[in-house]
């Protein structure tokens, strides 16, 4: 099964042009260099082109061609926020270049896969399945009425396993990951014992960082070696996903920290190591507070709820914080870019006058992030590390509570 | 509300991939890069311990050359005293025997012209005699009118008579 959708992914990888001759006009066109920027930064080059299969698009519909719409800029920052069934790359006039991603659908228990390319940005249905482009589903995968064309709101959702823009991302970064780590690690291997170079002496720091100002003073000398891989693992992924969402052309771009589902599974994870690493202490604290006046547990059980509620509230604060951060930063840049259409579309003059403030300001916003970006990479292992160490804390006070009263 | 919203597809996903990734980096990464540190980390701290002992032994090394060197020193100052002494003595002993011998020179020196004065003397006796004798012969022999004349012509012999 894996590996079939491994091979649709490859096989439809591929670019969306309007035709062969929309690219000769527009490499003649005065913003070439623009174009080719774009494409160079993409990784794509012009004979990489020629060997992936071009999917024609269809003719733009006619209503859309006529009336130019209005620049929205709340709609375009949430489109770049949130994941997407096709990664897009850079929109000209009526020139889309974007990869169509694989879609893969689970309907009451059948697989259904096939090319997001098929749903043409939404415009069209495709096997009784439509992409959702406003409305409360928007950018979900519904299903469609009997006639195959209009979307069927009471029908239940189906379960959407799509490789999306933010899948595609995170198995770009985890190839990455493997790839930088286990590279530096052979060098450990291979020559032990000898000062470290290149990459392994770019990356050593920071793996020191995680080990000493990360792990040992949430977990002490004694513990901290079992956790190190997870905080190594977590720190590293979300420092490298945080970069590369700052990127913004493929492959990166991808707001993959700043998506809730992304943090939820690493916010789970800390919980689950946390819970599965609590000692009798931990869960004495938790169910029956040392310390704690009695009428505070019995009849309602105040502590223990509160107790529990702290619990989840952990690794919830984990996910809100690292989801918002990261989200709050590509809005703000988002904002600054929109700002120039927004007067450009006032006037051309205060446009390219707004541009330099912009500009200006988003190159300060960028570098903010990238301090955001080690930053939370840093918060998130350093809070991990904190809550593993107090599940694992000895308590050696718990008897002197329990003699006072 | 789609921003907030997880997607059970990239949770999936996300569950699959980041154990995987725990997985894959926890043996093939994090074990070899983390025991590769410690190891170096271990290696450096007995490198610098070896240093420090080395330094130690070279500090005592070194305290004992300069005591081999001072006892040299003492050694050869002595000896150069020895040397002196040994040279003070000789010369000392060159000087009292040529003392000794300028002594004996100038004894048998003194010898000599106390010997050599007595047979002088004794010659100058023989030819005062001699002469006396002379002298007697002539007055003998000439008749002296007066003894004012005599007595001059003893003292004018006596002037002639010249102790050599």
């Amino acid at each position: 099964m894996n590996r079939g959708i491994i091979s649709l992914k490859l096989s439809n990888i591929a670019f969306k042009f309007e035709n062969r001759l929309m690219i000769r006009k527009l490499l003649h066109t005065a913003r070439l260099q623009v174009v080719l920027i774009a494409l160079l930064l993409s990784g794509f080059t012009y004979g990489n082109t020629a060997t992936h299969d071009m999917v024609t698009s269809p003719s733009v519909p006619a209503h859309e061609q006529t009336e130019k719409k209005a620049f929205d800029a709340g709609k375009m920052i949430i489109d770049h926020i949130v994941d997407a069934h096709e990664w897009h790359i850079l929109t000209y006039n009526d020139f889309h270049l974007s990869i169509p991603l694989p879609v893969i659908i689970l309907d009451k228990g059948k697989l259904v896969s096939f090319s997001s390319g098929h749903f043409h940005h939404g415009h069209e249905a495709y096997r009784g399945y439509r992409l959702m482009t406003e409305g409360v589903n928007e950018g979900k995968i519904v299903k469609t009425l009997e006639d195959g064309e209009t979307a069927d709101e009471s029908a239940k959702l189906p379960l959407d396993f799509s490789i999306t823009k933010n899948v595609l991302s995170l198995f770009i970064s985890v190839l990455l990951l493997c790839l930088i780590f286990i590279s530096i690690g052979n060098k450990y291997k291979k020559n032990p014992n000898t000062a470290p170079k290149g990459l392994q002496s770019v990356l050593e720091p920071l793996i020191l960082f995680v080990r000493d100002d990360i792990a040992i003073p949430g977990l002490g000398k004694k513990n901290y070696a079992r956790f190190m891989p997870f905080l190594l693992t977590v720190f590293w992924f979300i420092f490298l996903n945080n970069l590369l969402g700052l990127i913004p052309v493929f492959p990166g771009g991808a707001n993959l920290t700043g998506n809730i589902a992304v943090t939820m599974v690493l916010a789970l994870f800390t919980f689950a190591i946390t819970t599965y690493n609590g000692n009798k202490g931990y869960w004495k604290h938790i169910v029956n507070a040392p310390g704690v006046p009695w009428w505070l547990k019995i009849p309602i059980p105040l502590m223990p709820i509160v107790e529990i509620v702290g619990l989840i509230t952990k690794p919830f604060v984990l996910m809100v914080r690292l989801f918002a951060n990261m989200t709050a930063g590509h809005i703000i840049l988002l904002g600054f870019m929109s700002l120039i259409f927004i007067f450009g579309n006032m006037n051309i003059v205060a446009g390219y006058g707004v541009s330099i403030f912009s500009i200006a300001f988003g190159v300060f916003m960028s570098l903010l992030e990238l301090l955001v970006a080690f930053i939370q990479a840093y918060v998130f292992a350093l809070l991990s590390s904190i809550y593993f160490g107090m599940a694992m804390e000895e308590h050696e006070h718990t008897e002197e509570h329990t003699t006072e009263h | 509300m789609q921003l907030v919203t997880p997607g059970i597809g990239l949770i999936f996903w996300m569950l699959i991939s980041f154990s995987l990734v725990l997985y894959v980096l926890g043996k093939y990464a994090w074990g070899p890069i983390m025991k590769g540190i410690h190891q170096r980390e271990d290696t450096i701290e007995k490198a610098l311990e070896a240093a420090n002992e080395a330094k130690k032994e070279m500090l005592q090394l070194k305290a004992g050359n300069e005591q081999l060197l001072r006892d040299a020193k003492d050694e050869r100052d002595a000896l150069m005293r020895d040397a002196r002494k040994v040279k003070e003595a000789i010369l000392d002993e060159a000087r009292d025997k040529a003392n000794e011998a300028a002594a004996r020179i100038m004894e048998n020196a003194r010898e000599n012209i106390e010997f050599e004065k007595m047979a002088a003397i004794n010659d100058l006796k023989n030819q005062i005699a001699s002469i006396s004798i002379e002298i007697a012969e002539k007055l003998i022999g000439k008749e002296l009118e007066n003894k004012k004349q005599q007595h001059e012509l003893t003292e004018k012999l006596l002037k002639d008579v010249k102790i050599n």
